[in-house]
């Protein structure tokens, strides 16, 4: 079946890495993911702090433009972007007035019958079943798997099993030869949008994150959430300043974690290009088991 | 304590936001576990379980305080409220809905002022391009928070790094964006 795909503004900028490591990883495993054609911003935070029928129908216009690509699946492995397609949806299934009005202002016949996809439940359906070819390298290391908030909540649109405790990511982590760690701040916020507008509030909740992880053995963070990855590496020297101590855990996607142990270079899957190095993580490939 | 709006026949704001959001505030009984597990709550000045209770209230007084508070612009969304509530009152999308009525009434808390300039310079890239792009959102919220060194020691790296484009991303047809952005806000 095809795979539809929403990269999201931050995959193109940002988080560049995610992506890029994302279509290494499905190269390697011969998946073919089909951009929705014309897909435009998700609105994030903005939109739905600013003006709802904003929020609903940013969302719903890329909804509408993959229907009519004909995709009936959409991996968003952006966990804001998915938490927005996945909001309005859930609006415009359960309303039919909702979507009348959203289908007015958009000009456009829509549905919103699309499966959306999690990265996690794109990895479980279409990676995990052909891993095991493709897996020659084991991690080495101790990582703390972090879910942060739109990948786990609410639990009607994540699915996870566990939202207070999920365990999707550690799950593809030890199939990649890590040692995921049991730490508190799992599903913690990093204080996502404030980032620009209150540093200083990114900076505390952040640095909780970061101490917990480093006071329980981890040797990299791994996030599945562009707003995440760079909250915890970018504002790396005011987490610092907070925590009154230097931590450089490294903070990757969860694709090129998932990558390297596919054998795929490091450089191809981005490593090169966050403020923390991830040198030392990558150093730990096929090294002598812990 | 006189509920005036209620006998004159106006909504009050808890009226308002059960209009315009699924969700009954009556049924919050105050058990706290929004205010515990919010991850702003040392940051806010009205707790998520006391603006429950004043919404209840529907007292004026209230009202204006919850609209002028900080607390409504410091939500994250995080859902974690939301998804420990006993009673399944939809905080996220209360907080939003107070947002939104806290402009109309010109009641935003000067201290939440680059919040709001944020979202603004975020959405009018939207507006723009259809797409948002990141410097673009960087310069225009600069311009006007005039906090216009922060950050700006990251700039080059992540031009460097690829992380930056400078050329913007655009959907095919801005104006098609444009006119959507026309069409809802009238």
């Amino acid at each position: 079946m095809r795979i539809g795909y929403y990269p999201g503004c931050s995959l193109q900028g940002s988080g560049k890495e995610y992506s890029d490591s994302l279509f290494a990883v499905a190269e390697k495993c011969g998946i073919v993911l089909e951009e929705i054609n014309d897909w435009n911003c998700c609105g994030a935070s903005a939109a739905h702090a600013l003006n709802h029928d904003l929020s609903v129908a940013l969302p719903a216009r890329t909804l509408a433009l993959a229907e009519k690509q004909g995709l009936e699946q959409i991996l968003v492995p952006c966990a804001a972007c998915f938490g927005r397609l996945a909001n309005a949806q859930q609006e415009l299934v359960s309303s039919e007035p909702m979507r009348e009005k959203i289908s007015d202002y958009l000009d456009m016949p829509i549905k919103g019958s699309a499966r959306i996809l999690t990265v996690f439940e794109f990895l479980q359906e279409h990676i995990f079943p052909v891993a095991d070819q493709h897996i020659v390298n084991k991690l080495n290391h101790k990582t703390a798997c972090y879910y942060g908030c739109l990948l786990s909540r609410p639990k009607e649109l994540t699915r996870l099993e566990h939202p207070e405790d999920p365990m999707e990511m550690d799950k593809v982590m030890e199939m990649a030869g890590a040692i995921p760690i049991d730490w508190a701040f799992k599903t913690e916020c990093c204080g996502a949008g404030l980032s620009v507008s209150r540093t200083d509030i990114v900076a505390k909740l952040s640095a909780k994150i970061v101490e917990d992880a480093v006071s329980r053995g981890a040797e990299s963070i791994v996030v599945a959430c562009p707003m995440c990855q760079m909250n915890l590496d970018l504002r790396r020297p005011e987490i610092n300043r907070q925590m009154d101590k230097k931590s450089d855990i490294p903070v990757m996607f969860v694709t090129q974690a998932l990558g390297l142990s596919m054998g795929i270079s490091a450089d191809k899957l981005g490593l090169n290009s966050h403020f923390v190095s991830t040198g030392k993580v990558v150093s730990c490939v096929g090294r002598k088991e812990l | 304590m006189e509920n005036t709006q209620a006998h004159s026949g106006e909504l009050t704001l808890k009226q308002m936001v059960e209009h315009a959001v699924d969700v009954e505030i009556q049924t919050c009984y105050q058990c706290g576990k929004c205010t515990a597990g919010c991850p702003l709550n040392e940051e806010m000045d009205l707790m998520p379980n006391q603006i429950l209770r004043m919404l209840q209230a529907e007292y004026p007084d209230y009202e204006k305080e919850i609209l002028t508070s900080t607390s409504i612009w410091l939500c994250l969304a995080c859902d974690t409220c939301y998804s420990r509530c006993p009673q399944e009152v939809k905080l996220p999308n209360i907080m939003d809905f107070l947002r939104q009525e806290s402009i109309r009434r010109n009641l935003v808390n000067p201290k939440a002022k680059n919040i709001l300039r944020f979202h603004r310079a975020f959405l009018d890239e939207v507006e723009r391009n259809g797409k948002l792009n990141e410097l673009g959102l960087t310069i225009d919220y600069k311009l006007r928070s005039m906090d216009l060194f922060q950050d700006l020691q990251n700039a080059p790296s992540m031009l460097f790094k690829g992380k930056l484009s400078i050329i913007p991303h655009k959907v095919q047809n801005p104006s098609e964006i444009k006119k959507l952005f026309k069409k809802i806000n009238g």
